[in-house]
């Protein structure tokens, strides 16, 4: 692949020139990169994709290393499906990929012998993209290639790498395979690799345009974009997919479809109560759908969001499970003007009248049992006792005689 | 039981001073705004109902979301300890037709506030300068008072915490010590709540009722003098009581009823006098009663029972 790269570096305009790809090509696809990262990227931080365009063409084609571990290949196919920028373009022209099992036509030897060269000749400068987790359990015996185990196979190629893009949720943290038990003791490539910029872009599979926006960036400004916590780039995992979601107003609403296929999810109506995961799942998925069609990605054919792209939820958490809600906001509906907070009800206020009466009426009649007990103690004084003996209590008790 | 002549004397003396001294109270003046009064006046008819505002108050006041009622949606029914600035809405009852009209409610920052009138220990105070009504947890006890007067019912305690807070909307004052104008006010997408001076902004309520004659209702500013005006001004096309804004009168308001109690309670005087008459009497009392168990003692030669 490419071989004339390895003598000298070649600018993405010069390769293109060479390719005869018309410049109005190569403006579409400047102007999809800005509508698909729009912020947060230095590239496309331009008036127009002209200036984009103009950028790009001065630099030199990124030379990348393409490495499976435990996969299953989806995150190669997303990026295969993708229309614009076609395949051929992309891997041609753009990106100079040095080394991919799936799209090289070298097998065994040769294959071997171009990664090899591919790591010599670009030192320091390559980006490689990794795609699966890799095995620790057991020495590695779980993944080996070329006789290496996978844990040997990813410290070779990491310590001459300029940076690391972990794509997909098994690159990045372990994703499918170290789900339950992690019977292989799957990992993610910042799991095992220190001292060199590490990036994740996880998702199952990712957005090819989270690949491309962040190779193009480093190759252009030396440096990875912003990342969050979890080492993802801000420009496309900077909000949670409930926040821009296009079935929001249903939620708002209270439209939520109650079970696959009934009234509400043939309408198109909110998923939540089906398991949807967008209030905990930061992706712009809900902006970005898969391939440049509309509404292809889980939630806009109906299939609730499984929360791929967040660590512990989507191969941990049921899929039907409801997420938590995080930012909360107004429901599509007012309160009335009078709530009836405040006001008792006509019959608490006869419960309450009736206790106020009767306690009344009961401190009257005992009041007035007192003073007839009074009265009475006036006509008839008890007879004072002839002399005073003194009496045990049995005694009196016997003679039934009180005091 | 009888009085002699010498309390009476007493008691004469004392009323007579207490009723110079209250003569003397001064009529307090009518209430009226600081010069530099703050201010919101809300246009009903502008509202869209976006409830942009109770997210915008509920985040510059570090509220937790009210989902009591419902877990999903940041919900509040009324204002309540979780919220400081609600939207409503008001639909004419069955049978009955006429416009829907949304209304914005929160504190209105009386110019002469009922809620600090009634608090004993002075926790809620108007500035001087802003006029905003605000809450000092340092100075509360707890006992609410301001909660029965307020006839807005604004401010709410927080029944659910350890260390309750009365929370209603203190203007965002904080933002304001920034330069910043209050959280509702700057999310309103239509500008249907503004903020001002509450001078300019009743110019603006009344230059907005010249241009459209007809089209509020009553041809007038709500809060302009009810009880004793507010600092919260409302122009609606529905009429005020069905908005839930209480009738009050212009002279509704805490130092038209306080000035008759500053005089009753002037130093102290006239309640002095009336425990003072109160304590004669019962001394009277125990007198007489102790003279007629010493008789009754004498008498039989056994210790007094009651």
């Amino acid at each position: 692949m490419a071989r004339d790269d390895q003598k000298q570096p070649v600018t993405i305009g010069e390769q293109l020139r060479r390719a005869g790809i018309p410049r109005r090509d190569f403006l579409k696809f400047c102007t999809e990169l800005m509508i698909m990262a729009p912020v947060g990227l230095a590239i496309t931080k331009k008036a127009w994709a002209g200036d984009v365009a103009a950028d790009l063409l001065k630099t030199v084609r990124p030379p990348v290393i393409w490495l499976h571990f435990q996969d299953c290949t989806g995150c190669t196919e997303t990026l295969l499906r993708t229309s614009k920028p076609g395949v051929a373009d992309l891997i041609l022209n753009i990106i100079s990929l040095e080394y991919h099992e799936t799209l090289m036509p070298g097998s065994g030897r040769q294959a071997e012998e171009q990664l090899h060269s591919a790591m010599k000749t670009y030192a320091g400068k390559y980006v490689l993209v990794c795609e699966g987790s890799i095995p620790t359990k057991g020495d590695g015996i779980y993944f080996k290639l070329g006789g290496k185990p996978g844990t040997q196979l990813l410290e070779e190629a990491a310590a001459k790498a300029g940076a690391i893009v972990a794509i997909g949720s098994c690159a990045s943290w372990g994703g499918l395979p170290s789900a339950g038990d992690n019977p292989t003791g799957a990992n993610g490539v910042a799991d095992l690799i220190k001292g060199v910029p590490i990036v994740n872009l996880p998702g199952c599979p990712p957005h090819p345009y989270n690949l491309l926006g962040t190779v193009l960036e480093f190759v252009r400004t030396g440096a990875l974009p912003e990342l969050d916590s979890a080492l993802r780039p801000k420009f496309a995992y900077d909000r949670v997919i409930h926040e821009h979601c296009p079935r929001r107003p249903h939620f708002d609403s209270g439209r939520f479809a109650q079970q696959f296929g009934d009234d509400g999810h043939r309408h198109g109506w909110c998923l939540y109560k089906l398991g949807c995961k967008g209030p905990d799942t930061h992706a712009g998925c809900s902006t970005r759908h898969f391939n440049e069609m509309p509404d292809v990605w889980p939630i806009g054919i109906g299939a609730p969001c499984v929360g791929c792209t967040e660590k512990g939820i989507a191969f941990n958490v049921p899929i039907f499970q409801n997420a938590s809600v995080h930012n909360f906001t107004p429901p599509a509906t007012y309160p009335p003007i009078a709530t009836g907070a405040g006001h008792p009800a006509h019959i608490a206020t006869g419960l309450a009248g009736l206790i106020v009466g009767s306690a009344v009426g009961a401190a009257w009649t005992a009041a007035q049992r007192f003073q007839s007990s009074q009265e009475s103690a006036a006509v008839n004084p008890p007879e004072p006792p002839k002399e005073l003996v003194p009496v045990s209590h049995e005694k009196s008790n016997e003679d039934g005689g009180g005091i | 039981m009888s009085i002699t002549r010498r309390q009476l004397i007493k008691i004469g003396i004392a009323g007579g001073a207490s009723a110079a001294l209250t003569g003397t109270a001064v009529a307090a003046e009518e209430p009226s705004a600081p010069r530099d009064a703050v201010g919101m006046l809300y246009d009903a008819t502008l509202c869209v109902g976006c409830k942009s505002c109770v997210v915008a108050c509920a985040n510059a006041n570090g509220l937790t979301p009210d989902t009591r009622l419902d877990p999903l949606h940041q919900s509040p029914v009324d204002l309540n300890s979780f919220t400081k600035n609600i939207i409503k809405l008001y639909t004419p009852a069955a049978g009955e037709s006429g416009p829907y009209s949304f209304v914005k409610r929160q504190c209105m920052h009386c110019v002469d506030p009922f809620c600090a009138a009634a608090c004993p220990f002075h926790a809620l105070s108007k500035d001087a300068v802003t006029g905003i009504v605000s809450w000092d947890s340092d100075k509360c006890i707890g006992c609410r008072y301001c909660q029965l007067a307020c006839p807005f019912e604004t401010p709410k305690f927080d029944w659910d915490a350890f260390n309750a807070k009365i929370i209603k909307c203190e203007f965002c004052k904080e933002r304001q010590a920034r330069g910043l104008e209050p959280a509702c006010t700057y999310v309103c997408p239509k500008k249907a709540v503004i903020f001002g001076r509450r001078d300019l902004l009743l110019r603006e309520a009344h230059r907005r009722i010249e241009n459209s004659p007809g089209k509020y209702f009553d041809n007038r500013v709500y809060g302009e003098v009810e009880g004793g005006g507010t600092q919260v001004l409302y122009l609606s096309t529905v009429s005020f009581d069905k908005l839930g804004l209480p009738n009050l009168s212009a002279d509704e308001h805490p130092s038209h009823w306080l000035r008759w109690q500053e005089r009753v309670m002037k130093g102290f005087v006239l309640p002095l006098t009336v425990y003072g008459v109160i304590v004669g009497f019962l001394k009277q009392n125990f007198r007489e009663h102790d003279k007629e168990m010493n008789e009754e003692q004498k008498k039989t030669g056994l210790l007094p029972q009651i």
